[in-house]
């Protein structure tokens, strides 16, 4: 009876920390929200919700392309610069419509995403180094066409960053819908399960005959179109282009989201639904530490022990 | 020395051990036997910190101890060689002989003057001459074996625990093993053998203890044994039955009079092939025979497009493939189970049906998306033909027994309808169940008009499985056996000889 009951203890433990470690992040946005619900004044209101959801949606979105480079055992450093280019070539051809522009502006985006993908599968540089250096380059060139700060102004952007529908911002509905996108094409289309075959086991995958080369190039041209969806969002929100801050610290903000929704930095493992949660509790973390008046520096302290705790959450996951 | 009685481990769902008596003497070579998933592995774990034991007592010397830590155990005195080398590639021979234990000039600094000097004499000892100075990882795989083995003696194991030690490993080198097995023994050593390889437990094995599903069925003498009775009780099986199907699964001769589907002409890669040519015609299983290195698996990979070749070029059913490709390789018709089922084969990650339906992707979805009715029939199929046991099709693969895993590659390239499968080392590393089987889907498939490249360190099923043999030596084709002449005797002689430009495939 006795070594019973000691397997079954065993076997309770395993399950919490698997549920820790697939539903955590759930648990960390489910108890934030119920703190701010009886702590916070003000916070229940459609007001304050709008605005956090507004403040999330460039996150979520870069969030998403982050999730599939890291998800092929990548990374992809240069999506903040690609905000900041998609931010200039947006306002530099804002003459032709809003359509056009950002049109243009995420052609910018995939063009940087395919130079990355072209670098790490065709070169064989490592998706750090290689997006770092487009990272370095993007930022550059954003500030070649636009030197400095300049206002935005135009009726379809303002509409793209203050209206909504229902009550819901244009914003969300765009992030929720590419979250929606993304999630499907990872868990339905082919291209999803052989990102995550990748991502687990390259050789395996090449001698499976799969085209490594080509998957790799779709993710971080993915990846740099999203960004620079972001960064056209993030302009219309601003109702102004600044290449020199938009996007800045983005990658890691990005990165963050994706580690505490449980998405394993050793790839093969994609989780949109997490990423979501994961930028959604850096989020209220800093507000609400912001709405107890709290200074920012206990804002970066508190995500420090947020990711501290999902790594430790993913430890085991990594063994398998 | 080490014994334990009464040892139960049990994990989420599966019962691993339960009530197992164990017991190494010092100066015994005690083989620990049984098919995968019997519970060996478990023994091992527990018996080196590893794992804790739900219940049971392990006695170390007389007193009852407790391994938190392998390296507590280390620490003790039991070393353990696993089957996957655990040394830090990058590092140099000497580096990682003495890893833990440097010697250190006056200023606490690795002394690497006298690093080298220790980490050769050590070697030499066991008969292994390599440069102590190369990085490990540029060793073959054998040889990143014996300097595991030679780190477990110098840090003086009194019990050694070997987990198939040789299923990577050329004869000759083989035979240094069990040269420094047997002076293990002379010092006093106990030494727990695990393997699959019936010669070797009888050549250099003292004692046996058989495990069936986490119990021991048997333990003696293997003397008092003989090899019909240990695989009937490996196996749970009648010797009557063993010994009227013989000790592997395969029928033997095929029909194999029809044009060839696969023709390799001269293929040539730099340092490792030499003008190979050979051909396959459909319902044919072709051995490709040879020691470690002499290019075996280099011609399967050439052949599958995974290894670029200089000149040479391989036609399917008449038409030519482009070379170095594998996906156009895999689209002529043409399957690789690799070698090195672990990191080449295996998606772990990924669950049962992803691996099975990996590599048919393509004819399995509709404009990207994929069919998951037609990918949840297919995987059923498979999973039913090759008995494939897992917990369920979307348990990980990684999770599964090597047996298992083996089957699940074969069922991701036989979702593809192939002309030809190119399979090397199809059963290493796997249990003497799941090696029948596997050895009888091999039969059917070319049976039912599949052309079969086999190659196989065990030259009893190379010789047993095959129709034909060619024999490489040096990456360059030596003989042909055909007939009467596909013998061990002769595999022997072939090998050994010196080329006689005998006949090119």
């Amino acid at each position: 009876m006795a070594d019973v009951s000691l397997a079954r203890v065993t076997v309770d433990r395993d399950r919490a920390l698997r549920l820790l470690q697939n539903y955590g992040v759930y648990g960390g946005v489910m108890v934030l929200l119920v703190f701010n619900f009886a702590f916070t004044a003000h916070f229940a209101s459609a007001e304050n919700f709008r605005t956090q959801a507004v403040q999330v949606a460039p996150v979520l979105i870069v969030a998403l392309g982050m999730a599939l480079a890291i998800g092929t055992e990548g990374v992809d450093l240069s999506v903040g610069s690609v905000m900041a280019l998609s931010t200039s070539l947006l306002s530099l051809y804002l003459g032709y419509g809003p359509w056009i522009a950002t049109l243009i502006a995420v052609v910018g985006g995939i063009l940087v995403g395919a130079a990355n993908g072209a670098l790490i599968a065709f070169v064989g540089v490592q998706p750090i180094v290689a997006t770092l250096a487009l990272m370095v380059g993007a930022r550059g060139l954003a500030l070649v066409l636009l030197p400095q700060l300049k206002d935005v102004r135009n009726p379809g952007m303002a509409a793209l960053g203050s209206g909504d529908v229902l009550g819901i911002p244009y914003l969300v509905l765009i992030a929720a819908a590419l979250a929606l996108l993304v999630a499907f094409v990872v868990k339905r289309s082919t291209f999803g399960r052989r990102l995550l075959a990748i991502g687990d086991s390259r050789p395996a995958a090449r001698l499976a005959g799969l085209p490594v080369r080509r998957v790799l190039i779709v993710v971080y041209v993915c990846s740099g179109a999203l960004a620079a969806v972001a960064g056209v969002l993030a302009t219309a929100r601003l109702t102004a282009s600044d290449p020199t801050s938009l996007g800045t610290l983005m990658e890691l903000s990005a990165i963050t989201a994706v580690v505490v929704g449980g998405t394993p930095l050793s790839g093969g493992r994609v989780r949109i639904g997490g990423t979501v949660a994961g930028a959604v509790l850096i989020q209220l973390l800093t507000t609400t530490l912001i709405k107890h008046d709290l200074p920012p520096s206990w804002t970066q302290i508190a995500q420090a022990v947020v990711i501290v705790g999902a790594v430790y959450a993913a430890r085991e996951r990594g063994k398998r | 020395m080490l014994t334990v009685t009464g040892l139960c481990k049990s994990f989420p769902g599966v019962r691993a051990l339960s009530d197992v008596d164990f017991a190494a003497r010092a100066g015994e070579v005690h083989a620990l036997v049984g098919e995968n998933g019997a519970g060996k592995s478990t023994l091992i774990k527990v018996l080196t910190g590893v794992y804790q034991p739900d219940a049971g007592e392990v006695t170390y010397n007389g007193t009852p101890v407790r391994f938190a830590t392998p390296l507590q155990a280390q620490q003790a005195g039991i070393s353990t060689i696993y089957q996957e080398v655990n040394l830090v590639p990058l590092m140099s021979v000497a580096r990682n002989l003495l890893l833990g234990r440097e010697p250190r000039s006056r200023l606490r600094l690795i002394d690497f003057r006298r690093m080298h000097r220790e980490a050769e004499e050590t070697l030499r000892s066991l008969g292994i001459r390599v440069d102590v100075r190369r990085p490990l990882r540029e060793l073959g795989v054998g040889a990143q074996q014996m300097v595991a083995l030679a780190r477990a003696v110098a840090v003086d194991a009194r019990v050694v625990i070997m987990d198939e030690p040789t299923s990577s490993l050329e004869p000759r080198e083989v035979s240094t093993l069990f040269e420094v097995i047997r002076t293990l023994r002379e010092r006093g050593i106990a030494v727990v053998y695990v393997s699959h390889r019936m010669e070797e437990l009888y050549e250099i094995c003292d004692a046996v203890t058989v495990l069936r599903d986490g119990t021991v069925v048997h333990t003696g003498r293997l003397a008092d044994l003989d090899r019909l009775h240990l695989v009937s009780l490996m196996l749970g099986r009648e010797i009557g039955e063993v010994r009227r199907e013989g000790l592997t699964k395969f029928a033997g001769s095929h029909d194999a009079a029809a044009e060839p589907v696969l023709q390799a002409q001269r293929l040539t890669a730099r340092h490792r092939l030499h003008d190979v040519s050979l051909s396959l015609r459909p319902g044919e299983v072709v051995g490709l025979g040879g020691l470690l290195g002499s290019g075996r698996s280099e011609t399967a990979r050439a052949i599958a497009g995974a290894l670029p070749v200089d000149s040479g070029r391989v036609v399917v059913a008449g038409a030519p493939v482009r070379a170095g490709s594998t996906p156009a390789a895999i689209r002529a018709g043409i399957s690789l189970l690799p070698e090195d089922r672990k990191t080449e084969g295996i998606v772990p990650g990924l669950s049962v049906r992803e691996n099975i339906a990996l590599a048919a992707l393509p004819g399995l979805s509709r404009f990207g998306l994929v069919d998951d009715a037609r990918i949840d029939r297919i995987v059923d199929t498979f999973m039913k033909r090759l008995r494939i046991k897992a917990s369920s099709p979307h348990q990980k693969v990684g999770e599964l027994s090597g047996g298992n895993q083996q089957k699940v590659l074969l069922a991701r390239w036989l979702a593809l309808h192939p002309k030809v499968l190119l399979l090397d080392e199809p059963t290493r590393g796997i249990d003497v169940g799941a090696k029948a089987e596997v050895q009888a889907l091999v039969d059917e498939l070319a049976d039912e008009g599949l052309a079969v490249l086999l190659i196989s360190s065990d030259t009893e099923e190379l010789i047993e499985g095959s129709d034909r043999v060619v024999v490489l030596k040096d990456g360059a084709v030596v003989r042909e056996l055909t007939g009467d002449a596909v013998t061990e005797d002769e595999l022997m002689r072939a090998i050994a000889d010196v080329p006689e430009g005998g006949p090119h495939g």
